[in-house]
């Protein structure tokens, strides 16, 4: 590992409720730039509200802690600036907008992240091409860029949506939130793939998952296991093997 | 936070009106009040020949009869017909003329609402009638027109040059007895558009009358009549706009379409008169009648509009599908905000043979307005083998809004098919979070959900205009591109 890499994400113990009951108790994590950590753990231990947190979805409450990005405070940030810092969140069950074009959509998106950072609106011929190309590694057809957003797509489909998104935004940070679930084999390869092809020494990657399959595609640089809203065990990617093994019990219970 | 964002909602929904500017021109204005020398004053000035005079007349000992309807839930301050002056022009010498003759403070007034009115300006593809209060000002490339055949002038100069046409079709679509603001336009009517698209032509470009309200305490009640002979088409659309201004002002049209055998017109409509401010004081009432009458077999009229003003908008652009294998469309975007009130919708008479409608309805209510849609079909004995397909979708915005929907389904043959399909749904917050966490605020969220929402209708504007219907809705980017 290499220590001299700066910090992308800081969460210092951070603790969230929602709906008056606490989800996280004093969480603490760091992610370096170009690493990939997943996130791992029981139903209802506290991962998408770490997701949806860091996002800043406001049915999240944070009663105590910070969290930084790329240096920056986000407990005061507006959602979709945390979105144009370099922020993605890959949602667990992507929403539809029904009648908004897949284009349209991702257009305005790339648009307000470039407007953010003082640059005039993406020509419409470089878009396409890129946007083409990208589909194209998804294994998506082009059909699929005209229909409404998430509108009627299967589950693979949004998942690979998800992807597309992700590819086209460049985010710093990437969350997946279960982004396997749901999942063939052969669209988990082209997700990995999608997520691998975007990996290098400035973009960091936060997977959740329940599946070790996912991250052996992946090869996670370390594997964490949340619980009851805290972090209570980290490792390399050979732990995931490990809970595959044994489930989660062995380590809930030492707690 | 449920709290802050109806906050965020509701400052993007109190945006200022963008034309609510008013030109200081010196203008010729009737005192207030109707009575039959008012009605006689405005004949005279505009010179017509009598039987419009006596036409004119009639309507008006008609209208004289009659009660304001109050069959809508309508909220509507009384109307003081007396307070109301009838007629407003702009000082200048009688009748639209070149653009050199203009007064430039009424061309600025159009570059400002974004309507160029020289022919070489960007709409170069659009003829323009201006209509400004009670007159047209100015109608951009008759002499193009001309060449094909079309005739697109003022009411009043083809009442002057084509007296037979306006005899023969005048009130033949809404008669002057078919409601109150039928029988008080027919009285009144200052002014308004007319066009002819002769057999077999193909309108070469689009035609278009922008109506602007300036002057204060008057109405505006212009009449539109299109007629396309055998074998014709013509796509026609119409904009307005309006003062901010504190009372109430009254804006009561009639148009008249008619589609002889295999002709198709295709009328549009972008409504942004002032909806008054968001406490509900002033604002335009909107009390329009329009029909179109497939005269013709194979015949087909369109109705497309788009609401986005007026305090009150009480319309039904309906289509009387006369003739055999006609074809009668509705689309609309009715948007209400505030306390805005509009009940609008359809009506769908299909009288011949095989005929065919289809009826979209879009509603968008925020904040406190209440949206209706009212519409009927009705097919006749003879109307065998006819078909109606018609969609009402609702989208609700903050929890304050109403939406009412009151389809009536009249049938009166065992031949013809009907299909209704009703939604109504809400912009979720969970839409909202998912456009934000890709870096979109809310402004332009709600603009691109709401854009989604519309898109049928959006797709059936001409071109040229759904850049600026888009826009009134806030949108950026929907349909540019894919």
């Amino acid at each position: 590992m290499n220590n001299k890499k700066e910090n992308v994400l800081e969460i210092n113990d951070l603790s969230v409720s929602t709906s008056g009951s606490k989800i996280l108790k004093g969480l603490n994590l760091s992610i370096r730039k170009g690493e990939t950590h997943a996130i791992m753990g029981p139903n209802g231990s506290g991962k998408s509200t770490l997701a949806k947190t860091i996002a800043g979805h406001t049915d999240y409450e944070i009663n105590n802690g910070t969290i930084k990005f790329l240096g920056n405070d986000l407990v005061s940030i507006p959602i979709e600036e945390r979105s144009n810092l370099g922020l993605f969140l890959g949602f667990q069950y992507p929403i539809e907008i029904p009648g908004l074009s897949n284009t349209a959509f991702l257009k305005a998106a790339i648009n307000a992240q470039r407007k953010y950072n003082d640059l005039k609106d993406i020509p419409a011929n470089e878009f396409l091409l890129e946007l083409k190309s990208k589909a194209d590694q998804l294994g998506l057809d082009q059909s699929f860029l005209s229909r409404g957003v998430n509108e009627g797509f299967s589950g693979g489909e949004k998942k690979r949506n998800e992807i597309l998104q992700m590819l086209m935004l460049n985010p710093k940070l990437s969350i997946l939130d279960e982004t396997d679930s749901g999942l063939d084999i052969d669209s988990m390869k082209i997700v990995a793939d999608g997520v691998n092809s975007t990996r290098n020494e400035e973009t960091s990657t936060i997977v959740i998952t329940h599946y070790e399959r996912l991250l052996n595609y992946l090869e996670p640089d370390y594997v964490h296991v949340i619980n009851d809203g805290r972090i209570i065990k980290t490792g390399d990617s050979t732990l995931a093997n490990e809970l595959e093994e044994k489930g989660y019990e062995w380590l809930t219970k030492k707690k | 936070m449920e709290k802050q964002k109806n906050k965020e909602i509701n400052e993007f929904l109190q945006k200022g009106y963008e034309y609510g500017f008013e030109t200081d021109i010196e203008s010729e204005t009737l005192p207030p009040g109707i009575n039959e020398d008012v009605i006689k004053i405005i004949s005279a000035k505009k010179e017509e020949p009598e039987f419009l005079l006596n036409w004119r007349l009639k309507a008006f000992a008609h209208w004289k009869t009659l009660k304001s309807p109050e069959w809508s839930q309508l909220n509507i301050d009384p109307i003081d017909y007396q307070s109301i002056s009838y007629f407003s022009k702009p000082k200048q010498d009688d009748g639209p003329k070149s653009l050199d003759e203009v007064d430039p403070k009424l061309l600025e007034t159009y570059e400002k609402l974004g309507i160029p009115l020289h022919e070489r300006a960007k709409l170069a593809g659009v003829a323009v009638d201006a209509v400004f209060d009670s007159v047209s000002v100015v109608t951009t490339f008759k002499d193009k027109l001309a060449e094909a055949g079309v005739i697109f002038c003022s009411f009043s100069e083809a009442v002057q040059d084509h007296p037979e046409l306006i005899k023969k079709y005048l009130g033949k679509v809404v008669p002057y007895r078919d409601n109150y603001f039928a029988a008080l336009n027919a009285a009144v009517f200052s002014d308004g558009t007319f066009v002819y698209i002769p057999k077999g032509v193909r309108c070469p470009m689009e035609l278009s009358t922008y109506f602007r309200i300036n002057e204060a305490k008057t109405g505006q009640f212009e009449r539109t009549l299109i007629v396309a002979d055998e074998d014709s088409y013509v796509s026609y659309l119409e904009g307005c706009t309006a003062p901010m201004r504190d009372e109430n002002q009254l804006h009561a049209a009639v148009v008249e379409l008619i589609a002889l055998n295999d002709a198709e017109i295709k009328y549009s409509t972008v409504q942004n008169w002032y909806p008054g401010d968001e406490k509900g004081k002033g604002g335009i009432y909107n009390f329009v009648t329009k029909r179109g009458d497939c005269r013709g077999e194979n015949s087909k009229i369109s109705w497309t509009q788009i609401e986005t003003g007026s305090a009150i908008t009480w319309k039904y652009p309906s289509c009387i599908l006369r003739g055999d294998n006609s074809s009668g469309e509705f689309h609309s975007i009715a948007l209400t905000n505030n306390l805005q009130q509009a009940d609008t919708g359809t009506k769908m008479i299909h009288l011949g043979k095989n005929t065919k409608s289809k009826i979209i309805s879009k509603g968008i209510s925020a904040k406190s307005s209440q949206n209706t849609y009212r519409g009927l079909v009705s097919m006749s004995k003879g109307a065998s083998q006819s078909r109606n397909y018609t969609q009402c979708d609702s989208l609700l915005i903050g929890n304050k809004s109403g939406a009412h929907t009151f389809p009536s389904i009249n049938v009166n043959n065992t031949s013809s098919t009907l299909e209704h399909e009703a939604t109504t749904s809400k912009i979720s917050d969970d839409q909202l979070f998912y456009c934000q966490q890709r870096g979109i605020d809310e402004e332009d969220a709600i603009g691109l959900i709401v854009s989604g929402f519309c898109k049928e209708v959006l797709n059936e504007l001409p071109m040229e205009f759904a850049v600026e219907a888009r826009a009134l809705l806030q949108v950026n980017l929907e349909g540019a591109i894919g």
